[in-house]
């Protein structure tokens, strides 16, 4: 498959993008600027870049609790994402949602969820409205190795195949449960396996390697654009950080961090780029000069927005019931 | 004036939406060639085909998740779980998904659905099939829930229901799909949060919903004999939930007897009692008492399940105490 050069710079972008925000947010958060469950896409940032660059705008996608790099390289806006991680009244959910729930439905980001494993139901669903309606659209679905052993794996992906929806089933393996590795958690060791049981395609591919997630993805798009149902990824990877920040990551053995750092999908377009001679080395750091400054933007943005009125927390409950504030 | 079967109301709201609105679609556990398991979607698969009668698989998780996605996209989804105690097997999709989303998400999103579930015991179906939960739904904030008693109720609350932008849980009982009542020749949409007086009276105030609306009408008809007038108020929607007719029927009577088949304990009954305790304790001059059923599962025997929920009798014992 010819990727072409442009193709390969969004990517490229996205991916720094999304490393550049999620390391600036790694240290506020450190430095205690916000609280919260924050869950970092360090490591795995091919997976949804190459996922996102197979898709069109008026796609969608559900995300999970690690939700920061599908809503980056879905075309999330920086600015409204910090401001939430902040708690701010700018941010995407006017501070109701924080790290773990942002969404943009003008993207078709249906949101990220703090349930391991509801997005597969959910993704089904939108699958189900887009059949409905009868258009061409798709829906990516993100979900870790974990969330295979829930109910609503095989829920959805039972349901999908049956009606032959339009959704891609994309499993981010980095190998661990929250503390538990995938060999603790499943008798299995390629999830792909799973999609036999539904008769679907299911391939693994190196989640570390852009070129090769955006490949599978297309073709499991324009198979699902066709109608002819989904198809399930298994893109493998590894997160850097722990589980949330502030996780002390005991349960590594010692050596496999650094043995996945040499598999950083960044480098390896880098390196990719400059040897195609699709961007110059100055180019690149143009690039990235571009992004740091829309990290700081971000980060700015969130630091000078105000936190919402508290009289808000009663709204948007429902759309047309304002809940009984506080009294006293 | 016609006659009609409170499954035939059911079904007559859904229709009349379906043919305004073709965002309005179905599916669940056998409601389309099969009819229902209760036969309340029956003829619908015939008249609306496949596309908008949908049979699922027995996967609850997928039918409430996949309404949840379907809404998100803009459609009007009407999942059918086949009896409320299989919602369990959903719940995550309802509580932590329909319910929160436009919370969580900051208002930027609209979930339109209305979720039927089939609720109540008096058939034999033994523990599994016969719950009432209703306390599980109003508890949550973020999902209306309404409860129709009638064939008429269950036309306007459906219109309502179908028409309303957030997810909206439709309990029917399930004793009720084949008693008949009179309806009028069109009905209108009722606004959810408008109870129904159906009896008026001075002396105490039944609060209640679905089945026990009769059981509470045949108790207000034996207290009568003794001198004892009562008002029974049908709530029809538990959340939002009338609150004026309810302080005022209070404040006529004085007394309250709030009625429902759940198991007591943790019972929507006793969020009633605090409310009205709350707001009316000094228009009191009793306790508020709650007829529920007993805290123990549904039992199959017909004795046994007799001896478990709530009917008239208890009713009628409840009021007299008061007194």
């Amino acid at each position: 498959m010819k990727i072409s050069n442009d193709t390969i710079i969004e990517m490229y972008e996205k991916m720094v993008k999304i490393r550049k925000f999620e390391n600036r947010a790694m240290n506020l958060f450190a430095e205690g600027q916000f609280g919260g469950f924050v869950h970092l896409y360090i490591g795995e940032e091919a997976v949804a870049t190459g996922v996102c660059e197979s898709l069109r705008d008026d796609d969608y996608i559900t995300s999970t609790h690690r939700g920061h790099g599908h809503i980056i390289a879905k075309g999330g806006d920086l600015k409204y994402m910090m401001a939430e991680l902040y708690g701010k009244e700018t941010g995407y959910c006017k501070g109701k949602g924080g790290s773990m729930h942002i969404a943009d439905a003008t993207k078709g980001i249906l949101g990220a969820n703090g349930i391991v494993g509801a997005g597969h139901n959910i993704a089904t669903g939108a699958g189900l409205g887009i059949q409905y309606k009868g258009t061409d659209q798709v829906c990516a679905c993100f979900f870790g190795d974990a969330s295979t052993n829930q109910s609503t794996f095989h829920e959805g992906l039972n349901l999908a195949s049956t009606w032959k929806l339009p959704v891609i089933f994309i499993c981010e393996n980095n190998g661990y449960g929250i503390s538990v590795s995938q060999a603790r958690h499943q008798n299995i060791t390629d999830i792909s396996q799973r999609a036999v049981s539904y008769n679907i395609p299911g391939i693994t591919v190196d989640g570390n390697d852009v070129f090769a997630v955006f490949e599978a993805v297309s073709e499991a798009v324009a198979r699902a654009r066709k109608g002819q149902g989904p198809t399930l990824i298994e893109c493998k990877t590894y997160r850097w950080r722990g589980h949330f920040e502030g996780d002390p990551t005991v349960y590594r053995p010692e050596g496999e961090l650094e043995q996945w750092k040499k598999k950083d999908p960044i480098p390896r377009v880098e390196k990719y780029i400059l040897e195609n001679k699709v961007m110059t080395q100055a180019e690149m750091d143009k690039l990235n000069e571009k992004i740091d400054a829309l990290v700081e933007e971000a980060v700015d943005f969130a630091q000078a927005s105000k936190f919402p009125d508290v009289s808000s927390a009663v709204e948007d409950v429902y759309t047309d019931i304002v809940e009984e504030g506080r009294s006293r | 004036m016609r006659e009609l079967t409170y499954g035939q109301g059911i079904k007559e709201g859904m229709r009349i939406k379906m043919l305004e609105n073709p965002d309005v679609f179905i599916f669940g556990e056998d409601v389309g060639l099969f009819g229902g398991c209760f036969g309340v979607t029956a003829g619908l698969f015939e008249e609306f085909g496949e596309k908008r009668v949908r049979d699922t698989p027995i996967s609850e998780g997928a039918i409430i998740g996949a309404a949840v996605g379907a809404a998100a996209l803009g459609l009007r989804p009407i999942p059918e779980l086949m009896f409320v105690d299989f919602a369990t097997v959903g719940m995550d999709q309802l509580v932590n998904q329909a319910a929160k989303m436009r919370y969580m998400f900051g208002g930027k999103l609209k979930l339109p659905m209305v979720v039927r579930l089939p609720s109540g015991g008096g058939v034999a179906a033994a523990a599994q099939h016969s719950q009432s939960l209703e306390a599980w739904f109003t508890h949550v904030p973020g999902l209306k829930v309404v409860y129709p008693s009638n064939a008429q109720d269950a036309i306007g609350l459906m219109l309502t229901a179908i028409d309303d932008d957030n997810p909206v849980i439709y309990l029917e009982n399930k004793t009720l799909y084949a008693v008949a009542s009179q309806v009028e020749d069109e009905v209108k949409p009722i606004p959810l949060g408008k109870a129904n007086i159906k009896r008026e009276g001075n002396d105490v105030t039944i609060i209640t919903y679905g089945k026990q609306v009769y059981d509470s009408l045949k108790a207000a008809e034996m207290l009568e004999k003794d001198g004892i007038d009562v008002e029974v108020i049908d709530l029809r929607s538990l959340y939002p939930l009338d609150t004026e007719a309810i302080f005022e029927s209070v404040k006529k009577t004085h007394k309250v007897v709030i009625v429902s088949e759940e198991a007591k304990r943790g019972s929507y009954a006793g969020e009633l009692a605090a409310i009205i305790a709350d707001e009316c304790f000094y228009e009191c001059d009793a306790p508020i008492k709650r007829v529920c059923a007993l805290n123990t599962p549904i039992p199959f025997s017909g004795v046994l399940e007799s001896y478990v929920l709530p009917n008239a009798d208890d009713v009628v014992q409840a009021v007299k105490s008061l007194f």
